[in-house]
């Protein structure tokens, strides 16, 4: 069986939307697959496959690179797609996805409900087909090779669910032997990821008597179960309170540390992810409208200013004091007395105007109470991706 | 190529794991939920009354017929197929065929659309196992279940036989019992197939259990089905004043009602339990007044399976497609639906 299913056409540059991944040199890893190496093109056979491909991969789409063969001891990206289309009728619910997921690394895919998060995590996992496009997980294509791919990733879907007469425990066994893991070592894991997601204490209850949190954590020990080298999260922190959304992030946090765990997680509720994720990835309409940590989505997407916050006493003007300080573009008085300045200063320069209004206070020219720089939310960030690319950031794109 | 990629994922624990087929997981755990549920002992409880109520007329019946019958007619066989003169219903084997399908509806009407409504279905088949394992499991149990139900039943009836009437089976009569155990078994997978389709196409779990029970009403219990069949044999083939337009009509009615798997499945049984039995059609003219003159026989157990082949195999057709049906449907549906 051949990998180069979605070969058809002569190479040519992938139409990216989406930045290749780049990081601190901190990361090791591939950054974007490698080309292929051994592509002769021989037109007979592409015109044999492409005669032979299903109809609707054969419909209207943009070329796609061929997926990377590897070399020997060379590691599969966790997650990598390219070019990767689901159409429903005429809904396009995700339009030529390029995504890389790093080892080690928390990726955040961003959006509305309907943006095409689960539809793209379905695609991933096999349990949808792809229109266009291709997807490797783990370095085995997960629509040739489903179980392969099953194997490795634990995935807590969206609104996840369990047989209500049995137990926690019961539930999580027969997972396990679904997985084909061995009795005694099934019983020593469930153990552990009872644990680890703060479960242990009520495993051996009914599970309909579990409340929309506790379901959830149960959903993320039965994911990590199997012992994956990728974990899939859809809406992973929606209905747990927020205390247990820390502890959960927390948890992602130590998995990738410990075990070199990629994680993928979806995500609509902004804030909560930005604080976990390495990178995330803004989806919208089906699209990725934006790819990066957030400080540089920040840079890409944010106000053209840096802000800063200074919190002063009494009722006294500061313009004329604050405006002396070079690259300062303008003062904004706050709306009730009391609360901090806004200072806006030319991009980049936010930490030397920290510092002059800091030498300012201690020549008591300023009252200071407080300075502090604004970082640009995830939702503002969010906002901007999407009217940057004319999307409005209200209303459904996609259903 | 595969072992390179394999090669190429990195060492996993998951890579030790030899994979067997995943069915077998699956139809443990669902046989284990249908025989814990309240549904299998409510199950158990209406095939039991269904057995026992006839059951009580044929003892009456056979306690007077055991005593005028002189040679070895099959009197242990009696237990299933005798029942009040006036009531033909009041039979074991017509109770259990009117009863049992209730049995293969109620253990698959909510198969799939219960795990999709219970938000198990995409985490199942996020597991390492085939699409197909999962339907493929739930129909093995559910065919588990109803064999061990059926057993149980037809242990209940034997037994009572050989406690309260004292009648010891032959040979010959356990091989037909279990010849039409069998049968029954065929007859309830059909109706579970035909539950799993529904479970698979329907998606709210009410909905199927509701169409299940009317497909039910009007394809297994009689009285229905001969009613929806005279209505459209009126129209096929009209009775007249000759024999024989009186003949064809008798013969498009039973066309008609062969086309029911109810009346294949009752057919099959009477001729299956009733060595006595020699016909399973309406005869023609010529024939009917060939049976008057004929010495009546009883046929061996070759005889009588070789009678309802046809019955059996039609069954077995429809239930591979039933089943057939449900299998394609589900394994090209959204998970998400």
């Amino acid at each position: 069986m051949s990998d180069e299913r979605s070969g058809d056409g002569p190479a040519q540059p992938p139409r990216r939307r989406a930045a290749p991944p780049r990081l601190g040199a901190a990361r090791p890893g591939p950054t974007a697959p490698a080309p292929r190496r051994d592509a002769p093109v021989r037109p007979a056979t592409t015109t044999l496959r492409r005669e032979s491909a299903p109809a609707h991969k054969r419909e209207r789409g943009a070329p796609v690179p061929p997926p990377p063969v590897l070399a020997e001891g060379e590691t599969a990206l966790p997650i990598s797609t390219r070019g990767l289309t689901k159409r429903y009728g005429d809904l396009v619910a995700v339009d030529g996805l390029d995504l890389d997921v790093l080892p080690g690394e928390i990726f955040g895919l961003l959006g509305q409900n309907g943006a095409g998060k689960t539809t793209t995590i379905l695609m991933l996992l096999g349990l949808t087909e792809p229109s266009h496009g291709w997807a490797r997980v783990a370095g085995f294509d997960p629509e040739r090779e489903p179980l392969e791919v099953k194997r490795r990733v634990g995935y807590l879907p969206d609104a996840v669910g369990f047989y209500g007469a049995m137990s926690g425990r019961g539930n999580l066994r027969y997972t396990a032997r679904l997985n084909r893991i061995e009795r005694r070592e099934a019983e020593a894991r469930i153990d552990e990821v009872l644990d680890q997601v703060g479960m242990s204490n009520r495993a051996d209850d009914r599970v309909e008597t579990y409340s929309r949190g506790m379901l959830q954590r149960l959903g993320i020990a039965d994911a990590l179960l199997k012992d994956p080298t990728v974990l899939i999260l859809d809406e992973p922190t929606t209905a747990i309170d927020p205390i247990g959304v820390v502890e959960i992030l927390d948890l992602l946090r130590r998995l990738t540390r410990e075990r070199g765990l990629a994680i993928l997680l979806s995500s609509h509720l902004l804030s909560q992810v930005q604080s976990v994720c390495d990178r995330v990835g803004i989806f919208a309409a089906g699209r990725l409208v934006g790819v990066g940590t957030v400080p540089e989505l920040a840079d890409q997407f944010g106000e053209a200013d840096d802000v800063i916050e200074v919190g002063l006493e009494g009722e006294a003007d500061p313009t004329p004091v604050l405006t002396r300080i070079p690259s300062v573009r303008s003062v904004v008085a706050p709306d009730r007395v009391g609360d901090p300045w806004l200072v806006r200063a030319e991009r980049d320069t936010g930490t030397r105007v920290r510092i002059a209004i800091l030498a300012l206070a201690a020549n008591r020219e300023l009252a200071l109470t407080s300075v502090r720089e604004v970082v640009p939310s995830l939702d503002d960030i969010y906002r901007r991706a999407l009217e940057a690319r004319g999307l409005a950031a209200h209303g459904r794109v996609a259903a | 190529m595969s072992a390179e990629t394999a090669r190429a994922a990195g060492a996993s624990t998951a890579g030790a794991r030899r994979l067997g087929p995943g069915w077998p997981t699956i139809a443990a755990k669902e046989f284990a939920d249908h025989v814990l549920s309240a549904r299998f002992y409510v199950l158990l409880a209406i095939l039991g009354v269904a057995a026992l109520i006839p059951l009580y007329f044929a003892a009456e019946q056979i306690k007077n017929a055991a005593s005028s019958v002189s040679g070895a007619q099959a009197v242990f066989l009696f237990l299933f197929t005798v029942g009040p003169q006036d009531i033909s219903l009041l039979r074991v084997d017509q109770f259990v065929g009117i009863a049992a399908p209730l049995l293969g509806v109620a253990f698959a009407f909510d198969a799939i659309n219960g795990e999709r409504h219970e938000g198990t279905l995409p985490r199942l088949l996020s597991q390492p196992i085939h699409r197909d394992d999962v339907i493929n499991g739930k129909f093995v149990a559910g065919l588990a279940v109803i064999a061990l139900v059926l057993a149980a039943v037809v242990g209940v009836i034997a037994g009572f036989g050989l406690l309260r009437l004292g009648i010891v089976p032959e040979a010959s009569e356990i091989i037909r019992i279990v010849g039409w155990y069998l049968l029954t078994v065929l007859y309830v997978a059909l109706w579970l197939a035909f539950g799993l389709l529904l479970s698979v196409v329907i998606s709210r779990a009410a909905t199927s259990a509701l169409v299940g029970l009317g497909v039910w009403l009007f394809v297994a219990v009689p009285i229905f089905g001969q009613l929806i069949v005279s209505i459209v044999g009126g129209f096929v083939a009209p009775g007249g004043g000759t024999a024989q337009d009186i003949l064809s009509a008798a013969s498009a009615q039973q066309f008609l009602l062969r086309l029911l798997p109810s009346t294949l499945y009752s057919e099959a049984s009477v001729v299956l339990l009733d060595p006595s039995v020699t016909t399973v059609s309406t005869p023609t003219l010529g024939q009917y007044i060939q049976a008057q003159q004929q010495v009546p026989t009883l046929l061996s157990l070759d005889q009588s399976v070789l009678l309802v082949w046809p019955h059996i195999v039609a069954l077995l057709a429809l239930t591979v497609v039933c089943f057939a049906l449900a299998y394609a449907s589900f394994m090209r549906q959204e998970v998400r639906a």
